[in-house]
């Protein structure tokens, strides 16, 4: 690479590193503030898009920015004032879980609105052309994006640091107590500081179209981005997420510059990682403060009932003799998804660690099971045993660092794993298929029967399900669960909590990827969709629906929201953002939990 | 050799200097107490003993061996043992839970998938509740205790590895008069019988001069006195800013 080419892939990235500010910085203020991780951060800056390109045909580009980012807050004001408000008490986990209906519902919404194909932004009159630097052309308006960055930063300091305002916001952000003994009406505060973060991902998105075009896709990769960058940057830390944007706006385009585009996430991941082991709070980030107390009250888990599971499978075992083959087929869905969700319960329930990701190890269970069957032609039951392995070595990866956070920090990352897990299988087409995955992933001839694979999967399910239920029930399930508990007591008593997290994370990988390697098997075909964020929420709501504070709840969770699943796709044209909204109402009617 | 011996501690948060320059030892079989005014840094000691903070400078060895550096629980298989001022303990389990919990690690059993932990030693735990008198609450959840009893169960989770070193901090708040006697009272036999060092940090003047064989007196995060309890009631310093009229 030439010097004058280091110039401009520079200069690409400062302009990259503008729109991932804008977000991150929103993403920060609203979590300093209400300490709310606002899932739906991507969705705001994926509808300043569609808006501003849409406004852009009637008003002209120049107009139509502004007038999207108002439009955006306003959105964020009806938001905050009709869904968040209700919830600021709740625990955190619902919280995370309100947040991300919306992410299916703006989604949706746009879908609706704008359909399925992306939708190119103009360019901005009077700064469509290129400029020369160092002989080479670029575009002027990436210059106006390049600056756009560094003068909201300023504004945002001086906002913050120099007006009233910003003095309560600061007030609130560093002790919330204290910020309502001194007056500050919280409510109005909250309201603000939410729309101006929507304002902030409004306008950055809305700025951002004449450099990509609007899709719906956009909202997760912006949202993990952010992620990434507030990780990276400090959680909180408005300093620290202009120094991370650059960081991963630079990472980003020199990838992409070079040639290795598939590289950008792992490059991003490894920044990532290390920052991470050096500085766990991220390069400008304090510690949150209850990370780290006696413990939190916790109800008794109860003890297994292997006796419920035996009668299951007995009654799960007769049902082929009077069902259809369209209910075998849901039986199966539900078994996998029970597994599925009860390997999560193992990280959720007793491990205490939100995961917003665990798709990612289904994920990795099913391609790896097709890829084994398809380019190595690995017979189909040796696939099927050795994709869990690969699901659990991809949860020890990630785990490792996911154990060294907790809280939401931890859920962040976990998210954000998954999105690079879900971007790598969407971009790395000659392995994966790309966008249309893998077909022809057929089981043995001796499973070909709706009816075999049913009872192969009913085996390997429940034998699976019995597994961690006994798990649970070990000393390792009790180590585990005692770092729930109360870390500081458990650390000294001689538990390694981290080491217990880790070995968890392995355990609940492995047991995903027999789940998803015997989806990828009954369906016959693994799409991206596999390990897509939406699915690794699926199993959260399956968790929470069955209650997390109970053994077998994961299954009857699991089994209904299947089975809703099903019936919704079939009759509703908008089935996530009807999810969404079923996920809103329950949150709202049950701010302290669905199930205790 | 002490069991614990400190030379020149120090610890501070940000702008706070919490301990300065604390040296002391504690020898086999000794109960010690660690006196001083609220904010005097006892906590922020016993959390540099155990390994949860990290201090600034100085040195703590266990029997002779360097423990800076070393995370809680490593510092916990070196055999020490702690209470916490606010209790903490497993809440989703039972007592008897709680106790089996601290023997299963102290059996190195943490990552076994064997046999459920409910039925790991059960008569040992019990054995260790009933020293503490929380033998007919072994089947409680810890969740619903009074605060009077949890520390009774830290105590025996405290017991619960054969700890050299046993650090309790505020180990009888919460309890009435006659109950602090016995629990110390307790402590004390422990000591003696298993010779195992014991320092608590206590705010009962009586529980003090009637269980320590010696006293340190922290005040602002620096010893100000150290010695006998005759000693140390003496000292005008301590009287002036700690003992007060007492
Ligand atoms: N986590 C902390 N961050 C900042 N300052 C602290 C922290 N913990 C304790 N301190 C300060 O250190 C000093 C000693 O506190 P502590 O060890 O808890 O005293 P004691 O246990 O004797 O009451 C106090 O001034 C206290 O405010
Ligand atoms: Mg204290």
């Amino acid at each position: 690479m030439s010097g004058s080419a280091v110039l401009l892939q520079f200069l690409n990235g400062l302009a990259g590193a503008s729109s991932l500010f804008l977000v991150a910085a929103g993403l920060s203020l609203i979590f300093g503030v209400s300490r709310i991780v606002n899932f739906a951060h991507g969705s705001l800056y994926m509808l300043g898009m569609y808006l501003a390109v849409s406004l852009s045909g009637t008003l002209g580009f120049w107009l139509s920015v502004p007038l999207a980012a108002a439009l955006v807050a306003a959105a964020g004001l009806v938001i905050e004032t009709t869904l968040l408000r209700r919830i600021y008490k709740a625990p955190e986990l619902l919280q995370l879980l309100a947040t991300f209906a919306l992410v299916l519902i703006i989604r949706d919404a746009a879908l609706w609105a704008w359909g399925p194909e992306d939708r190119l932004g103009p360019r901005a009159p009077g700064l469509a052309g290129a400029v020369a630097i160092a002989g080479r052309q670029f575009p002027q308006y990436d210059l106006l994006l390049i600056c756009l960055g560094p003068a909201v930063f300023i504004a945002l300091y001086l906002l913050l640091s120099r007006t009233r305002w910003g003095t309560r916001v600061r007030a609130a952000s560093q002790d919330r107590e204290m910020a309502a003994a001194l007056g500050v009406n919280e409510r109005r505060l909250f309201t603000a500081v939410f729309a101006l973060g929507a304002l902030l991902a409004g306008f950055g998105g809305a700025s951002a179209i004449p450099r990509e075009p609007a899709s719906l896709q956009i909202d997760l990769a912006v949202m993990s981005d952010a992620f990434v960058v507030v990780v990276v940057g400090g959680l909180g830390s408005i300093p620290g997420a202009f120094l991370a944007a650059l960081l991963i706006g630079e990472v980003k385009a020199f990838c992409i510059g070079l040639g290795y585009s598939e590289l950008t996430l792992a490059i991003e991941f490894i920044v990532m990682a290390v920052v991470l082991v050096f500085r766990p709070w991220g390069l400008l980030g304090r510690p949150l403060a209850e990370t780290r107390g006696p413990g939190t009250l916790q109800p008794p888990l109860p003890a297994p009932s292997f006796l419920l599971l035996g009668g299951l499978a007995v009654l799960l075992a007769i049902v082929p003799v009077f069902a259809g083959p369209y209910t075998i087929v849901l039986l199966t869905d539900i078994l996998v998804f029970a597994l599925f969700a009860a390997s999560l319960h193992l990280l959720m329930g007793p491990g205490g660690m939100p995961s917003f990701g665990h798709a990612a190890y289904f994920g990795l269970g099913a391609y790896t099971a097709g890829l084994l069957l398809l380019r190595a032609h690995l017979p189909m039951e040796l696939s099927l045993a050795l994709a869990p392995l690969a699901a659990a070595l991809g949860a020890l990866v990630f785990g490792w660092f996911c154990v060294q956070l907790s809280g939401v920090y931890l859920a962040m990352l976990t998210l954000a794993f998954a999105q690079i897990a879900w971007s790598v299988a969407f971009q790395w087409d000659r392995l994966t298929g790309g966008s249309n995955g893998l077909i022809g992933v057929w089981p043995a001839p001796w499973l070909s029967s709706k009816q075999a694979y049913y009872y192969l999967t009913l085996v390997l399910c429940l034998g699976a399900v019995a597994l961690l239920w006994r798990l649970i029930d070990s000393p390792f399930g009790y180590a585990l669960r005692a770092g729930r508990d109360s870390p500081l007591r458990a650390a000294a008593i001689g538990i390694d909590v981290r080491a217990q997290q880790w070995a968890a994370f392995g355990i609940a990988g492995l047991f995903a990827g027999v789940a998803g390697a015997l989806y990828a098997f009954s369906k016959g075909s693994i799409s991206p969709e596999t390990l897509s964020v939406p699915r690794s929420v699926d199993g959260l709501v399956m968790v929470l629906l069955g209650g997390v504070q109970t053994l077998s709840g994961p299954l009857w969770g699991a089994a209904l929201f299947t089975w809703l699943e099903d019936s919704l796709s079939r009759g509703v044209e908008y089935w996530r953002a009807a999810i969404g909204a079923v996920i809103l109402v329950l949150v709202i009617a049950f701010p302290r939990g669905i199930f205790k | 050799m002490s069991a614990l011996e400190v030379r020149g501690l120090s610890k501070a948060y940000g702008g706070v200097q919490a301990v300065r320059d604390v040296s002391f030892s504690v020898d086999a079989g000794e109960v010690v107490a660690l006196i001083g005014p609220n904010g005097a840094g006892k906590t922020t000691c016993f959390n540099l003993l155990n390994g949860q903070l990290r201090p600034d400078s100085g040195e703590i060895a266990l029997a002779g061996r360097s423990v800076v550096g070393l995370r809680p629980h490593q510092v916990w298989r070196l055999g020490v043992g702690r209470t916490f001022q606010v209790t903490a303990t497993f809440s989703s389990m039972t007592v008897r839970e709680n106790v089996q919990v601290a023997l299963l690690s102290h059996h190195r059993k943490l990552f076994s998938l064997g046999k459920p932990a409910g039925r790991f030693q059960v008569e040992e735990a019990d054995a260790l509740l009933a020293r503490v008198g929380m033998q007919q609450q072994a089947a409680r959840p810890c969740a619903v205790l009074a605060y009077g009893d949890l520390k009774r169960v830290e105590l025996a989770v405290a017991l619960a590895n054969r700890p050299r070193l046993l650090l309790m901090d505020e180990p009888t708040a919460g309890m009435a008069s006659d109950e602090r006697q016995a629990l110390m009272q307790l402590a004390a036999a422990l000591a003696r019988s298993e010779r195992i060092a014991v320092l608590f940090t206590e705010h009962d003047m009586e529980v003090v001069f009637n269980f320590a064989s010696r006293i340190i007196v922290l005040h602002g995060g620096e010893v100000i006195a150290a010695g006998a309890p005759d000693e140390v009631r003496a000292n005008p310093r301590v009287r002036e800013v700690y003992l007060g009229n007492a």
